[in-house]
C-alpha cells in the first residue's frame, strides 16, 4: 500500500469508527429506513402503481430524503475538527490535506452507503411481487449513491466554513436544495411557459434531480455521471481551498 | 535540526512574528517565553507546518517546511496549545490513530503505544474516552502522541499548562530526559521552569526576538544581578545605608525593610560579576563597623525581573511610537 492510501484509509476507519462509537448512527439508519419505508408504501403508492418497478415511489424521494440526512451524516466531518482543533494536531501529522479530505469524504460516503444498502428489503419486495428490472434497481441504487456522494461533498465544504455544526447543516441543507430547485416537475412546466425548450434544458442540467432521472430510468448517461463526479470534485476542491485559507490567516 | 530565518506572519495587518530567527540542535532544550499574543504559538504552528509564514523559511532536519512538508513533518512531534484530542476515542485508540498516520503498523505500532503510555503515566486512563479525562491526564495524552514515534525534534506548546505541581515536575524531568537525544523547543509563560529545563531560553515580545542566551546569561541582565543582600541587626537604617554607599564596587546602596533593629539591606555593584568581591567587601565593612550581621548573600538575578523589564519597556517603547505617529 502506498503511503498515500494507507493514510487516507486511516483518517477514513478513524471517522468511520466514530460514527459508530454513537448512537446517532443508529438513529440515523433507522429514521432513514423509516422515512424510506413510510414514502414508499404509503406516499409513494408502491401497491398501487400495480407495477414492480422503484423508481417511482422509491428513488424518486432520495433527492429529498438526502436532502436533510446527508448534511446532518456530514456536518460534523470538519466543524467538529475547527472546535476541538484537533485539525491542528491532523495536519501537522505527515498526511496531505488531501488525504485527510478525501479520507473524511470517502468515510461518510461508505457510512451513507452502507445506510443506502440496507433498503434491500425493498428490493426483495418488489422481486417478489413481480418481474423487476434488475438493471434498472441497480442503476438507481448506483445513481441514489453517486446523488449522496455529491451532497456530502459540499457537505464537507461547508463543514469546512464553520466550526459550528449547525451552520454547517443549514448551509449544506441551502445549497443542496438549490441544486435540486432547477430539475423538479414544477419549476421546469413554469420555465417552460417563460423561456425556450433549449434554455429549460440548460437550467435543467444544472440539477441533481434530473441529472438522477436517468439513473432512475436504468441509463448510465455518462453526463450524469460526470455532473455528479464533478459537483464532488469541485466541492472537495473547494474544502481544501477553505482549509489552506484558515490555516493561511 | 531547526532553523529559523526571518520568519513573519502576517493576520490582516497585524504582524504576529516579525522576523524571528534562531536555530536548535540536537541536545538542545529551547525555552520560548513571552507575554500571551506575543507570537509563540505562531511561531511554533509555522514551525510544525501547520500554519504558512508570510515570509521567511522553516528548515527542519534539512527539510524545508513549506517545500518539502511531509518528510520534516515525519521527524517532528508535537504537542499544540490545548492540548487537542478526539473525544470520542479512547486513549488507546487515539494513540492508535496517530501511531497509524505515523507509519506505525502491528507490532511496532503496539510497542510505540505501551512507551509512550509508560512515559507519560496513562495506564489507569489506557480504556478512558478523552473527552471524560481531566485536564492533566488530557494534555498528557496530547504528549503521548507527540513521542510516539520517538522523533528527533520536539515541539512543546506549554507541556505543563493545567498540570499540578507533582505531573509539572514528572513533565519536566520527562522533557529534560528527552532533551539529551533531541532537539526541543518548548513555550511556557512559567519562569522556573526556563530554570529547571532549558539549556537556552528566547524571549519573545510583540513577534521579536527581545532575548536570546542561556537562563544564567538571562537572570545576570537582571539589576539584582551580582547585588549583596544583607541582614544587620543593631544598626540604624540609615547608618548602614550610608556605610554600604562607601564600601568599594558598590554602585549604590538601598533598604529593603526595616523591623525594629534589624535591617535588610542590599549594595548593588558597578559591573555585574558573580565572583564575590563586593560580598567580602561588605562583610569586611561591617566587621569593621562592628555590626553584627547573620545573612549575607549575592544575588544570581531573577528571571522574572529580565522578563518584565524586557518586555514591559518593548512596549511602552513601541506604545511611545504609536503615541507619536
Amino acid at each position: 500500500m502506498s503511503d498515500s492510501v494507507r493514510n487516507i484509509w486511516t483518517i477514513s476507519k478513524r471517522e468511520l469508527g466514530g460514527y459508530f462509537a454513537s448512537p446517532v448512527a443508529y438513529v440515523f439508519i433507522v429514521i432513514w429506513l423509516l422515512l424510506n419505508g413510510v414514502l414508499t408504501f404509503l406516499l409513494g403508492g408502491f401497491f398501487e402503481q400495480g407495477q414492480a418497478d422503484l423508481s417511482g415511489p422509491f428513488f424518486t424521494w432520495h433527492p429529498w430524503l438526502y436532502l436533510f440526512l446527508v448534511p446532518a451524516a456530514g456536518m460534523r466531518l470538519w466543524s467538529e475538527e475547527r472546535r476541538l482543533h484537533t485539525m491542528e494536531l491532523l495536519l501537522t501529522m505527515p498526511v496531505t490535506a488531501w488525504q485527510a479530505i478525501v479520507g473524511k469524504f470517502l468515510a461518510s460516503w461508505i457510512f451513507l452507503v452502507i445506510a443506502l444498502a440496507l433498503t434491500f428489503p425493498v428490493v426483495i419486495t418488489v422481486s417478489a411481487l413481480g418481474d423487476a428490472d434488475m438493471g434498472a434497481i441497480f442503476t438507481g441504487y448506483f445513481g441514489s449513491a453517486m446523488l449522496a456522494g455529491s451532497y456530502l461533498a459540499i457537505t464537507c465544504m461547508t463543514s469546512a466554513m464553520s466550526r459550528n455544526q449547525v451552520i454547517s447543516f443549514i448551509l449544506a441543507v441551502v445549497i443542496c436544495f438549490l441544486l435540486i430547485l432547477p430539475g423538479i416537475p414544477q419549476v421546469t412546466n413554469f420555465l417552460l411557459g417563460a423561456f425556450p425548450e433549449k434554455i429549460v434544458r440548460l437550467i435543467n442540467s444544472f440539477s441533481v434531480y434530473w441529472h438522477f432521472l436517468g439513473f432512475q430510468r436504468g441509463v448510465i448517461d455518462s453526463r450524469d455521471f460526470i455532473f455528479f463526479v464533478s459537483v464532488a470534485v469541485f466541492s472537495l476542491f473547494t474544502t481544501s481551498v477553505i482549509i489552506r485559507n484558515l490555516r493561511a490567516g | 535540526m531547526i532553523k529559523v530565518e526571518n520568519l513573519e506572519k502576517h493576520f490582516g495587518t497585524k504582524r504576529a512574528v516579525a522576523g524571528v530567527t534562531f536555530s536548535v540542535e540536537r541536545g538542545e532544550i529551547l525555552g520560548f517565553l513571552g507575554p500571551n499574543g506575543a507570537g509563540k504559538s505562531t511561531t511554533m504552528r509555522m514551525i510544525t507546518g501547520f500554519i504558512p509564514p508570510t515570509a521567511g523559511t522553516v528548515n527542519v532536519g534539512g527539510h524545508d517546511m513549506v517545500e518539502n512538508p511531509i518528510p520534516a513533518k515525519r521527524l517532528l512531534g508535537y504537542l499544540p496549545e490545548n492540548a487537542p484530542s478526539y473525544a470520542d476515542m479512547t486513549v488507546y485508540g487515539f494513540l492508535g490513530f496517530c501511531a497509524e498516520l505515523r507509519g506505525l503498523a502491528g507490532e511496532a505500532k503496539k510497542k510505540a503505544i505501551h512507551r509512550a503510555i509508560e512515559m507519560c503515566f496513562l495506564e489507569p486512563v489506557m480504556h478512558q474516552s478523552t473527552d471524560t479525562l481531566s485536564k492533566g491526564y488530557k494534555h498528557r495524552t496530547c504528549l503521548a502522541q507527540s513521542i510516539l514515534h520517538d522523533p528527533e525534534i520536539l515541539v512543546l506548546d506549554e507541556p505543563t499548562d493545567g498540570l499540578d505541581p507533582n505531573q509539572k515536575h514528572e513533565a519536566r524531568q520527562l522533557i529534560r530526559r528527552m532533551g539529551e537525544k533531541k532537539a526541543i523547543i518548548f513555550s511556557t509563560h512559567i519562569l522556573e521552569e526556563v530554570d529547571a529545563v532549558c539549556t537556552r531560553a528566547i524571549i519573545i515580545d510583540r513577534g521579536k526576538i527581545v532575548a536570546n542566551g542561556s537562563p544564567a546569561d538571562l537572570r545576570a541582565r537582571s539589576e539584582l544581578a551580582g547585588a549583596v543582600s544583607l541582614r544587620v541587626i543593631g544598626a540604624s537604617a540609615d547608618a548602614v545605608k550610608s556605610k554600604l554607599n562607601l564600601v568599594a564596587g558598590a554602585k549604590r546602596a538601598a533598604i529593603v525593610k526595616e523591623e525594629g533593629a534589624v535591617v535588610w539591606a542590599r549594595a548593588y555593584p558597578e559591573a555585574h560579576s558573580l565572583n564575590g568581591t563586593l560580598a567580602r567587601n561588605v562583610a569586611e565593612a561591617m566587621q569593621r563597623e562592628g555590626w553584627k550581621f547573620d545573612e549575607l548573600h549575592t544575588e544570581e538575578g531573577r528571571l522574572d525581573e529580565v522578563f518584565r523589564n524586557i518586555t514591559w519597556s518593548e512596549t511602552a517603547a513601541s506604545k511611545k511610537e504609536e503615541n507619536k505617529a
